[in-house]
Formats: C-alpha cells, structure tokens, sequence
C-alpha cells in the first residue's frame, strides 16, 4: 500500500469496491455448500417421484424387483445396505479400537508415524481397488477355506446356524462385509486415535499413580473420556459403509432378494444403484432407482449428521479445555 | 491365582490384542498393494499407455481411459478449486464468527463424507437428463462437487494457521481485507493449500460410481467434452467383471497406475503438510 490510499478518494472508493466483490464473491462460495445440499436432496426428490406416486408405501415395504412387469420395492436392497454395514462395523470395531490404543498408547515413537501414515494410505486406496481385489483374491479365498468350516460348524447349530447355510458361493452378503470392514478400518481407527490424543495427560497419569495398569488406564480413564468421540467415529465409519459403491457392487452377487443365510449373494441400494442405472430403460424403472438413491441419503444424511454433531460438540469441549 | 497376577495377565493380552489388531490393518495394506503389484506389473508395457482399449481378445492399452481420466480430473479441480478455496477464504476470514458459517462448515462435513454415487445421481438429473446424453462434462461436474468439500476444508485450516500478526500488520498500514487476503494471508498458507488440491485430487482420481452414470465409458479416443468419455475406473469396473482375460488384465494394470497414482499424491501431501510451520503430524 502506498500513501495515495489515503488522499485520492477516486482510489480509496476502488478500493471499497474490490473489498465488497472479493467479499461477495467468498460469500456466494460459501454459500454454494448448502445449495449443492439442497440441491441434491431436491433433485433426488424429483426424480423419485413418479416412483413413489405410483407405488405409495409399498416401495418401502416390498421385496419384490422385477423390470419385466415393472415391480419394484426397496426392502431387498435396503436390507442387504443395513445388514453388510452392521456386519463390518461387527468386525471392523475392534480392530479399529486396538490399532488406536496401539498408536497412542503403546507404539515406540519411531514406530507411531511410519504405522499411522500406512493407516491413513489404507484409507486413500480407492474403494474400487477394494472391490477388483475382493473379487478375485478375497472372495476365493473366503469360498476355499472359511465358507465350507463356517457352513460344517456354524450351520447346525440352533438359531445363528440358519445365517451359514447354503453353498459357499465365495461372492454374497457375508464377502461384502468382510471388504467394507477393511474399508473402514482405518476411518474409524484415525478418528479414534485422534479422539485418544485429546485425554488430557494429567488424567491418565492420575489413573497410574493409583496403581492402575495400561490397559485399566484406558479402559477406565481413556475410553469412558473419549465416548462420544468413538461413537462419532464408528458412526462415521458406518456412513462410509453404507454408501459404499464400487467395493460392494464386485461381490455383492446382486441379487434382489432377502436371504436368511450370509453366505448368499444379495444386494445393497448402491450397488443396485451401480449395477442397474445406466442399463435402465423406462421411466419407472429409473425413478425407481433414484428412489433407492434418495433413501441411501436419507439413511447417511442422519447418521453423517449425527457422528458431525457428536465430533463437533467434543471439539469445541477440547477447544474449551485447553 | 492372585488378583494382582490376573491383572497383569489381562494388561498382557490386551496389550497384544491391540499389537494384532495393528498387524491386521498393515496386512491388508500389504495383501492389496502386492496383489497389485503381482497382477498388474505382468501387464505393465509401453503399448498400455500408446494404445486403446481395445476390443476382446486382441491387445491393445488404455491410452482413451488415462486421457480421459486426465482431462476430468482437471476440470473438476479447475471448477471445484477455486469455488472450494473461495468458500474456505469466507469461513477462515470474512465469516469467520458468523452464524452461518457454523451451519456452513456443519453441510460442508457432511458433504464430505456423503456417498459419491448420490452426487452421481444428482449430476445426472442436473446435466444428463437436460442435455439428453451422457457427456465428458457432466463427468468433470460430478468430481469437482466431491473435490470442493476437501478444498473448503483444508483452505479454511490452512488460512487458519496464518499467525494473526501478519494480518495485524497489513491492516495496520492501511490495506483493505482483499488486499492482506489476497498479498499477505494466502502466499503464507500458500503451500498448506496446494496440499488441499493435492489431496483432492487423490479423492476424485480413483472415483467411480459417479462417473457410472455422467461420463459413463467410451471404447474409442474421444476428446470432445459433450460426448461420453473412457475413464480408468470406469474401465476398470468393466474389464475386471468381462471374461476375457486381456480386458482383465488391463484392468489389473489400470488398477495399479491409479493406486500408485493416488498413494504418491498423498504421501506428497503428506510431506508438504510435515514441512509447514505449525503443521500437524
């Protein structure tokens, strides 16, 4: 800046000018985020309709998939969405949880960075690099060796044997968990661990000057501390999971039907969504899809919402504490 | 057994479970990219990048699917970039305690982490279904709205890191809040940006549902931006699910090109972030 701001008021009002665009201009970005929301949830709507007015509720409540005579209901594929998802938090969790504790609790220094930043590579593999290697290197595997035990000892049994029933078919709803959990590992392990890192010092060493050994320490002091955290992070890790598209749709099986047993092929709402929509002739049979489309972001739009909400309130408490 | 003993036997394998549960996680790392490797080195050769996709059963590479791949990514950084690191100025600087801005970087959050086959759909609607085809633009569009989230966020907590002095002291001589922006607060986080688009760009490259139904595929070169358009994931999705086993084979090789693509852009970004004063991890 140079002394002629101050005594040509030709350019102190340039100046003005330029400040109120740049501004509106930074403003009108912004503001852009919550269009593209809006707009996405409009455009969902829209093309739903005609879905939704010709099949009322029952697209909410029908099994049935059939393009031929134009018959579609959601609950296949919203079945399969929920069950894949709740399986690989199942699996994912503990694994997610153990690797945080490692990384912040245990890991020598030289050894936090180099496991941390695989952890966080883990995560920025593509989901379809996910899906090709389920496919042909997973899902073999799985039908080879784990299938045939689960259906020889699982099976019999009363109750959870009708979940491992059938022929090992490799691909299904059982194989899909599996490659989601993998997906989400490494996102809810990074939000747990960054959750572990803002106990404050003083706590935990107040757990071991009592005598307390690591694990009581984190079991009794780290982990009740960082509760809301962890549910933030597993539920965004169940967001993550429950849109996932291109690792599910190679071993899902794509089959619209509800099947008692993990080990058949079954389908989710992306995957459907993948699988059909390009190849979708007539209106209904698109709008049909879009409907799906519009309850997979109803569905992630809450629990996204609600783990934000969760991890924003504990940030403004680190925030508060320091 | 003494109680004390049946503590320390629990700390021990507690302590080791959380050992294994790490092991896990790296295994899988290790288990994906030697699969890559293994499958996709067999295919690696000069023809893979000088020829087309090729039809099945004969040879041929994925010349068409690496441009298009290029020439997408581009756009979409190009649209998403400046609208993100815009959007990230306002919430870092103009409105930084506004009311709106909470409700802001809340919508931005969840964007982020919204499933990119609902942008797809949301694209389709809006370009596909107007202009009656699926078209390289309409691709472009898909990845700079999942590209523009990480953009608004990693612009806001890279202007945020700018120490308020340096601010200060432009105001201090006179300058109005466009030019400390523009002459002082951004080459400060200048590089702490770059890794935003950096890191971006990582995100959208090895995008594929949202592609499904905006550019969809192409078999042949095509450079015009209205019409559909071959991209690495797309044909990778495609040839990994044929029987032919040289379009499976591409694939492996596509599927290698992106991963280590993707995984040297973000350790790049990674080590920029390191350098930075102040930088975290």
């Amino acid at each position: 800046m140079n002394t002629v701001a101050a005594i040509d008021p030709r350019h102190a009002a340039g100046q003005r000018l330029r400040e109120r665009v740049f501004r509106s201009a930074t403003l009108a970005a912004a503001l852009l985020v919550l269009l593209l929301l809006g707009g996405v949830a409009a455009s969902l709507l829209v093309g739903a309709w005609p879905a939704l007015a010709h099949f009322k509720l029952a697209f909410l409540t029908r099994e049935i998939w059939n393009p031929v005579t134009d018959q579609f209901g959601a609950l296949a594929p919203v079945y399969g969405t929920l069950v894949t998802s709740f399986l690989a938090l199942l699996l994912a969790i503990p694994v997610s949880f153990g690797i945080a504790i490692f990384l912040t609790e245990l890991a020598p220094v030289w050894l936090k960075r180099p496991v941390g930043v695989a952890v966080e590579l883990l995560a920025a593999v593509p989901s379809i690099i996910y899906g090709i290697w389920g496919l042909f290197v997973l899902a073999p595997i799985l039908q080879r060796h784990v299938q045939p035990w689960l259906i020889e000892v699982l099976g019999p049994l009363p109750l959870i044997g009708r979940l491992f029933q059938g022929p090992p078919y490799g691909i299904g709803v059982l194989t899909a968990s599996f490659v989601l959990a993998i997906m989400v590992i490494p996102f809810i392990a990074a939000v747990m661990r960054d959750v572990f890192e803002t106990v404050p010092d003083v706590l935990k060493e107040s757990g071991y000057g009592l005598g307390a050994t690591t694990w009581e320490v984190i079991w009794q002091v780290v982990v009740p501390y960082a509760r809301t955290g962890m549910i933030g992070g597993i539920m965004l890790g169940l967001g993550r999971a429950l849109g996932e598209t291109m690792a599910v749709t190679f071993v899902i099986g794509n089959a619209h039907r509800i099947g008692s047993s993990l080990l058949a092929p079954g389908t989710t709402i992306s995957a459907a969504i993948a699988n059909e929509f390009a190849e979708a002739v007539g209106d209904l049979y698109t709008s049909s899809l879009i409907g799906l489309g519009a309850l997979l972001f109803l569905i992630t739009f809450s629990v996204i919402a609600a783990a934000r909400f969760m991890l924003m309130r504990l940030e403004r408490r680190a925030l508060s504490s320091v | 057994m003494s109680r004390r003993v049946v503590r320390k036997f629990t700390n021990v394998a507690a302590l080791a479970l959380s050992g294994v549960a790490t092991a896990i996680g790296l295994f899988f790392l290790g288990a994906i990219l030697w699969t890559l490797l293994y499958n996709g080195l067999a295919g690696l050769s000069v023809t893979l990048f000088t020829a087309m996709t090729p039809p099945p059963g004969s040879s041929g590479g994925l010349l068409n699917a690496i441009y298009g791949s290029v020439v997408m990514t581009v756009i979409g950084i190009a649209i998403g970039g400046p609208v993100g690191m815009l959007a990230g100025t306002y919430l870092a600087e103009y409105g930084r305690t506004a009311r709106i801005s909470a409700v802001i970087r809340f919508v931005n959050d969840v964007l982020l982490s919204a499933p990119s086959i609902i942008i797809g759909l949301f694209v389709y609607e809006l370009l596909v279904v107007r202009m009656g085809h699926f078209s390289a633009i309409a691709g472009a569009v898909a990845l700079a709205i999942i590209a523009m989230p990480v953009i608004v966020r990693t612009t806001e907590d890279m202007l945020n890191l700018v120490p308020q002095g340096m601010k200060d002291a432009s105001t201090a001589m006179g300058a109005y809040q466009w030019r400390t922006i523009l002459s002082v607060i951004y080459p400060a986080a200048r590089s702490g940006v770059v890794t935003g688009l950096l890191l971006a760009v990582a995100r959208i490259s090895g995008e594929t549902a949202p592609l499904l139904f905006t550019a969809l595929n192409n078999q042949f070169w095509s450079s015009n931006l209205s019409a559909p358009m071959a991209n690495l994931p797309v044909v990778i999705f495609q040839f990994a699910l044929s029987p032919y086993p040289n379009w499976q084979q591409l694939a492996w090789s596509g599927a290698l090109i992106i991963t280590v693509s993707i995984l040297v852009l973000s350790i790049t970004a990674r080590l920029v972030v390191s350098s930075l004063p102040g930088g975290r991890r």
